[in-house]
């Protein structure tokens, strides 16, 4: 029964919204907005079949190298640069300059650096989605409650089991936050990343359809776009609520009070 | 030793000290003066005092006076500016291994990420103590607060004095030889209050731990303490080092209702009114012949 609610909430407003676009798209035919029949159509033709394997699945398998590295390096460097002070007050103003640049103007750069490979496109994925870790990182470390931090101290937790045990759990609030940023900057690069002079991936076959007036077809993949988008999301969710189940805990209790 | 005692009064009484190596923990001349941007701020001008191993000592002072800071220059969290602390006769500079600390901020002391066993679990675990070994010292110290019932909670799901015992729990299944409280009781009712002081007492004699206790609770430091340390108002300098001259075997009924505790409790709280008057302790010591090396 709790199942068929979560679900009826989940579904209620997409239905809604197919069926209002259905009944707008009943009366005229305006070439560039198809109806609901012909996108499920053209997306069943255009994505169950060979380009899920040329397309999709390594646009999503960039997609996850490129964030997962941009997470590692930026939890990892954030945690060295929130822990040392000279470090933070060295690379501070630099890390404000490099995130400052958009992403995308990167891409022409390393593309003449590294040609017009999977590593360049990765790495306009990682060069875009480490900030958000690393800066909430940085924070979130230099957050750290003193008392707790003198606690750790006098029970003789240092080096790795500090991070472990302390470092890493009360930053985690704002490492989450960084990563959720990071993942929507993530999708977003993937695409622009394919757009320029390459020949396969998701944002290179939008592109195509868009070009050779397949426009249904082109819709097709806005659509896979957003899919990924939502997974992505959940899997973030699910994660997070595991992760910082503590965290919503403790913050609802201090609304109670 | 102090350039600014006017000449005529006798020099600010030091605390008890021990010849040689008797002391466990010596604190000499220990000045500590917080620079912040505002200017300095002199929170401990000069204390100086010894307690030998297994003795059981509450400290008292009116508020701002210090005794948190003295505790964390002790505990190796803080150097001081000037003067010096000693283990067993070593220098103090860092934490040391053998020494637990409760602090006065009970609510930010334990791990909100983990569970109230995790927490008190976690010292030990980081010390590599054999896992069967740990589980029997984490139950003790559970059952010894009287918190058995709650290990899965998180320490955010408990009351404030739960809390509190927790971080109690966690000092004592850590087996240390100094144990550092600072005003530990301040949240817990006064049901509690009188188990946990009875408590610490149990523990102190069963484990033969040395025990410096923070308290403003002028009842609770003549209850536990063998001995009392009353610190001045700023500048903050030893105002008595008072020795409590009760009978070993103490129980909150008969021993509070002891003439003697009264007059020692008489004692302490005029030493206090006079620190906060910012008398000068000089002053004190000519009091001190009168109640507080009176006859029991
Ligand atoms: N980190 C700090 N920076 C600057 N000044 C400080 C700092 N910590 C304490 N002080 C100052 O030092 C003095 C002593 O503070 P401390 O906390 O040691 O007193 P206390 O005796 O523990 O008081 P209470 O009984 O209220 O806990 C106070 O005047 C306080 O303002
Ligand atoms: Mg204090």
């Amino acid at each position: 029964m709790r199942f068929l609610k979560t679900l009826g909430y989940l579904l209620a407003l997409p239905l809604i919204l197919v069926a209002i676009w259905w009944a707008s798209t009943l009366g005229e035919t305006n070439f560039f907005v198809p109806t609901p029949a012909l996108l499920a159509e053209a997306f069943a033709e255009t994505w169950f079949g060979e380009r899920i394997f040329s397309d999709v699945l390594p646009s999503i398998g960039r997609l996850v190298v490129g964030v997962a590295s941009a997470i590692i390096i930026g939890i990892v460097a954030g945690l060295l640069i929130g822990s040392v002070k000279w470090l933070r007050d060295l690379t501070e103003p630099v890390l404000e300059f490099f995130r400052a640049i958009p992403p995308p103007v990167l891409v022409p750069v390393l593309m003449l650096l590294m040609g017009i490979t999977d590593g360049m496109k990765v790495a306009v994925i990682i060069s875009g989605c480490v900030w958000p870790v690393l800066l909430n990182t940085i924070e979130g470390v230099r957050a750290i409650d003193g008392v707790l931090s003198d606690s750790a101290h006098t029970y003789g937790i240092h080096g790795w089991a500090r991070i472990k045990y302390l470092v890493l759990p009360s930053a985690g609030p704002q490492i989450m936050a960084g990563i959720r940023q990071c993942l929507s900057i993530g999708l977003i690069l993937m695409v622009i990343s394919e757009m320029f002079a390459s020949s396969s991936g998701l944002g290179f076959t939008i592109v195509q359809f868009q070009r050779s007036f397949a426009i249904p077809e082109m819709w097709s993949g806005i659509v896979v776009l957003g899919l990924i988008g939502v997974a992505l999301s959940f899997i973030f969710q699910w994660t997070e609520r595991r992760v910082l189940r503590w965290y919503h805990g403790l913050r609802e209790v201090e609304n109670a009070v | 030793m102090q350039s600014e005692t006017t000449p005529g009064t006798t020099p600010a009484p030091a605390g008890k000290t021990l010849p040689g190596n008797e002391a466990m923990l010596s604190v000499r001349n220990l000045k500590k003066v917080y620079k912040t941007d505002g200017g300095d701020i002199e929170a401990v001008r000069n204390l100086t005092f010894d307690l030998k191993a297994g003795e059981l000592a509450c400290l008292v002072g009116p508020s701002g006076s210090g005794k948190t800071t003295l505790l964390k220059c002790i505990s190796g969290l803080m150097a001081p500016t000037e003067g010096e602390v000693l283990l067993n006769g070593t220098p103090v500079s860092g934490p040391p291994k053998k020494m637990a600390v409760v602090f006065q901020e009970y609510g930010r002391s334990l791990f909100p990420w983990m569970r109230v066993r995790e927490n008190v679990e976690l010292p030990l675990k980081n010390q590599g103590v054999p896992r069967a070994e740990r589980d029997k010292l984490v139950d003790d110290a559970l059952e010894a607060v009287g918190l058995s019932h709650v290990p899965q909670s998180y320490p955010w799901q408990l009351s404030g004095g739960m809390q509190q015992r927790v971080a109690i729990a966690r000092a004592v299944a850590y087996q240390p030889e100094v144990l550092l409280m600072d005003e530990p009781f301040a949240a817990v009712d006064a049901q509690t209050r009188a188990d946990l002081e009875d408590l610490i007492r149990t523990v102190w004699r069963k484990l033969g731990v040395t025990v410096l206790f923070v308290t403003h609770d002028i009842d609770e430091s003549v209850y536990l303490g063998e001995r009392v340390i009353i610190l001045s108002s700023s500048p903050t300098v030893i105002q008595e080092d008072l020795t409590i001259d009760l009978p070993d075997e103490r129980d909150q009924l008969n021993t509070r209702s002891l003439p003697r505790f009264t007059e020692l409790r008489h004692h302490v709280y005029e030493q206090i009114q006079l620190a906060k008057q910012g008398h000068s302790p000089a002053a004190a010591v000519q009091t001190d012949s009168s109640a507080g090396s009176g006859a029991a």
